[in-house]
């Protein structure tokens, strides 16, 4: 008896009965229903995480140096004075796995005066022009600024939108000239609203600018307390001109540092921001950042790093974790609607086996061997359970779209999910068709052609 | 060479506490063509013995050939075979699959048959079938839209699907009424008279006198071994 004859022979007996199959199957309907809402739901949660969670620039790494003693001092993270123009180039140059990097130059507490408004931004910082893109940030007006303007520590700037309300009250800070310490800046573009962060900061109370312009105009040279600015210093011309590569300016601080002696120069930089070429690269970028970091700081195997990384990704995979929780804790619930759905279908069919049992005498003596009866019951199982599977499938799918039109839930069609759900559909029919059919096959066919 | 050879059979019912013989010792031969009864009261044996012989039993100990091959020891696949392809049988109970068309009942033993048949070549031989029990105009109809008398006939439409050489009917008219009982056996002195081998069981002698030859079954052995006087109604 060939497969597609049982297949057939199984349908007429389903048809037979198609309430009962309906009944039967609707366990298996409404697991496999379930099983496809979860997973669209859960992908469709999980890939609008990641998306907002990149619009919020955290698919980013950052690069701070690491930290010095003073008089057995600690004086805290990043103010050790080794990160280097020179490194940033480097990893842009040689980590094959990061996209685009931006040197930054920190200022703090620097006093922005505007005609006679004043104001202190949370942040300014001198970047280069890819900064923008690693922190998916938009310029809404005006320009940002360019290569050229990094090469010529142009004083141009770049403005947030709580600097703005705060200086201009709401008008347009365009080509306005503004005062950042005692340099002047023309105000070249405007940044688009960001809001708050993820630490709850306003990313708005924000001026970017060159970071050649920050550290030689602005910031000068920072030996040792990381906030300590002298916009006096920037005048001086041996900081204007470091190219020329001699110290004029000995470091300030002769104390025992972790690291060996160098002189400062106005390479040095802040902090290192740089984006993976993609998110599941991230891991790989920043094991070659951290081998290159180490050679280039002729660091011994043994020693510890005089840097850090900061990876707001694993934020983002916090995230992601926890989405991928809930989405499996629910799967798994749905997973349990499916072994009951199973063993309703496993009832039945003992049902429909004892009800049957004079046909199953009757196919016997006309020429049925055990094994097409265990074959019947089997396929007839696992016919009810494919068509649960795929009326689940269908209506799985039919609910995943309500809500998404309901309650505006982001959803993502998953075809694996729909490939599992029609093998688990199978298995389960498999599973628990067995033991009513094994059960079948197993019957003699005298006493079940006798049986009333 | 006879079509059925039975030597010495017994059969014997292990139960927990006691052991039942039902056949002791059942020497027989039944040549192709013969029309035969199987006659006795109930408790004789002689339904285990058409058990046997269908193929649908086995013996405790002696031999059992079917055209000449050793059966009762076969593999439950070969008997099934047999069944399929050899042997066709007829219910005191009919026996139909509820809810399917004559049609469907008719052709279902051809669904186990090794040789496939398109489903064309199967609907034709059913409605073949059919016609030579005298329903082709019932072909659509489920056994609850048939008589008992038409339902029995599509229950021999379908032991006759596959063109065995014999034809077991177990009190084929034990349901029936007696007019209804006169069409059926007369189909079964038909199928006979075109050389099919039908081996019926009965215990009313009536039925009986269809048969060509009867024997008679008491306590598990033959008590007699006759052959008729040719029926009156079947006479030419």
């Amino acid at each position: 008896m060939t497969t597609l004859n049982t297949m057939i022979v199984a349908l007429k007996a389903l048809r037979r009965n198609p309430t009962r199959a309906m009944l039967t199957t609707l366990g298996i309907v409404i697991g496999i229903a379930a099983v496809i809402t979860m997973m669209e739901l859960g992908r469709g949660s999980s890939t609008s995480i990641q998306r907002s969670i990149q619009k919020m620039g955290a698919n980013s790494v950052l690069v701070m140096p690491g930290w010095r003693r003073s008089s057995g001092v600690s004086l805290g993270s990043g103010s050790a004075n080794n990160l280097t123009a020179g490194d940033a180039e480097a990893i842009g140059r040689e980590c094959p796995s990061v996209a685009i990097y931006s040197p930054v130059v920190r200022g703090s507490s620097l006093q922005v005066i505007y005609g006679s408004n004043n104001w202190v931004p949370w942040r300014i910082e001198g970047t280069s022009p890819e900064y923008l893109t690693i922190r998916n940030w938009e310029v809404e007006e005006g320009r940002a600024f360019n290569e050229r303007d990094v090469e010529r520590n142009a004083r141009v700037c770049l403005l947030g939108a709580t600097v703005i309300r705060e200086l201009f009250g709401g008008l347009s800070p365009l080509d306005c000239e503004i005062r950042i310490g005692n340099t002047t800046f023309k105000v070249i573009g405007t940044l688009k609203s960001k809001g708050a962060n993820m630490m709850g900061m306003d990313e708005d109370d924000t001026i970017i600018l060159p970071w050649t312009t920050m550290r030689m105009r602005v910031t000068g040279l920072r030996s040792g307390t990381p906030t300590h600015t002298t916009s006096t210093a920037a005048s001086k011309p041996g900081e204007l001109y470091p190219a020329t590569g001699i110290a004029l300016y000995p470091e300030e601080n002769t104390l025992v540092t972790e690291d060996a002696m160098h002189t400062p120069k106005l390479t040095y930089i802040d902090q290192i921001i740089f984006s993976a070429i993609s998110t599941d690269k991230i891991d790989q970028a920043l094991d070659e950042v951290n081998r290159l970091l180490r050679e280039r700081h002729r660091l011994k195997p043994d020693s510890t790093d005089d840097f850090r990384v900061h990876n707001s990704a694993d934020f983002m995979n916090m995230l992601d974790t926890t989405s991928t929780l809930l989405t499996n804790l629910l799967l798994g619930v749905a997973l349990i609607s499916l072994v009951v759905g199973g063993v309703g279908i496993m009832n039945i069919m003992l049902v429909s086996v004892t009800e049957r049992t004079r046909e199953i005498g009757l196919r016997m003596a006309v020429g049925a061997r055990s094994r097409d009866i265990l074959k019947q019951f089997l396929i007839e199982a696992m016919v009810l359970c494919l068509a649960g599977g795929i009326i689940g499938i269908l209506l799985g799918h039919g609910a995943a779209l309500f809500i998404e039109y309901q309650f505006k839930w982001p959803i993502e069609s998953s075809p694996d999910a729909v490939v599992a759900a029609v093998a688990v559909s199978a298995a389960v029919g498999l599973v628990f068709g067995f033991y009513p059919a094994y059960k079948a096959s197993r019957l003699d066919p005298i006493e079940a052609l006798r049986y009333e | 060479m006879a079509l059925i050879e039975l030597d010495n059979i017994t059969k014997t019912y292990f139960l927990p506490e006691i052991t039942v013989p039902v056949l002791k010792g059942i020497t027989l031969s039944i040549n192709s063509g013969e029309y035969v009864a199987l006659m006795g009261a109930s408790g004789s044996g002689k339904s285990t013995l058409m058990n046997i012989l269908g193929c649908l039993d086995r013996q405790t100990t002696g031999d059992y050939r079917f055209e000449g091959e050793e059966l009762g020891r076969a593999s439950g696949d070969r008997r099934a075979l047999v069944r399929n392809r050899k042997i066709g049988f007829v219910f005191q109970s009919f026996n139909l699959l509820a809810r399917t068309s004559a049609l469907d009942n008719v052709i279902m033993p051809l669904s186990y048959t090794a040789g496939d048949l398109s489903a064309r070549e199967c609907r034709r031989r059913g409605i073949e079938a059919l016609n030579k029990v005298g329903l082709n105009d019932r072909i659509h109809h489920t056994p609850a839209q048939l008589s008992g008398g038409q339902q029995q006939r599509v229950a021999i439409a379908r032991a006759l699907i596959n063109h065995p050489p014999v034809i077991f009917a177990d009190e084929p008219t034990g349901n029936l009424d007696s007019h209804t009982s006169v069409e059926v056996m007369e189909m079964f002195s038909n199928l006979n008279a075109e050389g099919i081998t039908v081996i019926l069981v009965t215990h009313s002698s009536e039925i009986a006198a269809y048969a060509k030859r009867v024997i008679h079954i008491q306590d598990g052995t033959i008590l007699s071994d006759t052959l008729n006087a040719p029926h009156p109604e079947t006479q030419p």
